[in-house]
């Protein structure tokens, strides 16, 4: 499942409720789970907030593919991805990557695998706020 | 020919447009529909360019109807 949030989430209980609700209960050993949250400080300045900005549809279709391509390359039972949009407070929870599957190699490679290529592909973009101003984010840090 | 067109963050406040249908009369590429709509605005090095929400080369050919969109890098996650 992808879902795109306007609204702050809480990941934990995403996760228990999404896994309570999968039909997959005695055939996945390995849950895989990535939670990337908001820092207040970046190249070493303080950031007091962040908006993040989308392309509506494209998000959820580049999302997608990148799901089926990690389906083609690892044995996965189930994955959950949410990220959130709009405004967004240090600490609060930007992305959640969740992956099942029989065994943990594959949660493992398969959650790594959807995170890089979110990053460098899913058309998101954030803006920090800082105490003198506002910049763009003009690129990712390196995992 | 009719093309709608998309800037997102960083290049929708340098162009000062988010989106725009505009008659793209003989323009060929997204390159000549980005110098249309900007008014010849060089383009950033960086841009990321997409036809119908797929990733393209700026030199890709566009087409009656497309959706054609601009933005930097991206930065999610």
């Amino acid at each position: 499942m992808i879902q795109i949030r306007d609204k702050a989430f809480n990941p934990w209980a995403e996760l228990q409720q999404y896994q309570e609700g999968m039909s997959l209960q005695g055939k996945y050993g390995a849950t895989a789970v990535f939670v990337g949250s908001m820092r207040d400080f970046n190249e070493g300045d303080k950031v007091q907030a962040m908006h993040l900005e989308h392309y509506p549809e494209m998000t959820e279709q580049y999302l997608e593919k990148i799901v089926q391509q990690a389906q083609q390359k690892w044995e996965i039972l189930d994955t959950l991805i949410i990220h959130r949009v709009g405004e967004i407070f240090p600490d609060d929870p930007i992305v959640l990557v969740a992956v099942w599957s029989a065994h943990r190699a594959n949660a493992f490679d398969a959650s790594r695998y959807i995170m890089e290529e979110l990053k460098s592909r899913a058309p998101f973009w954030k803006k920090e706020t800082l105490p003198d101003g506002s910049r763009w984010v003009e690129k990712n840090t390196p995992g | 020919m009719s093309i709608r067109i998309r800037f997102f963050a960083s290049l929708r406040e340098s162009t000062g447009q988010a989106e725009s249908s505009i008659d793209a009369g003989d323009a060929q590429t997204v390159l000549d529909v980005w110098a249309l709509s900007t008014n010849d605005m060089d383009m950033p090095g960086n841009t990321l360019c997409a036809i119908n929400m797929e990733y393209v080369d700026a030199h890709q050919s566009v087409q009656d109807g497309d959706e054609v969109a601009f933005f930097p890098p991206v930065t999610g996650g």
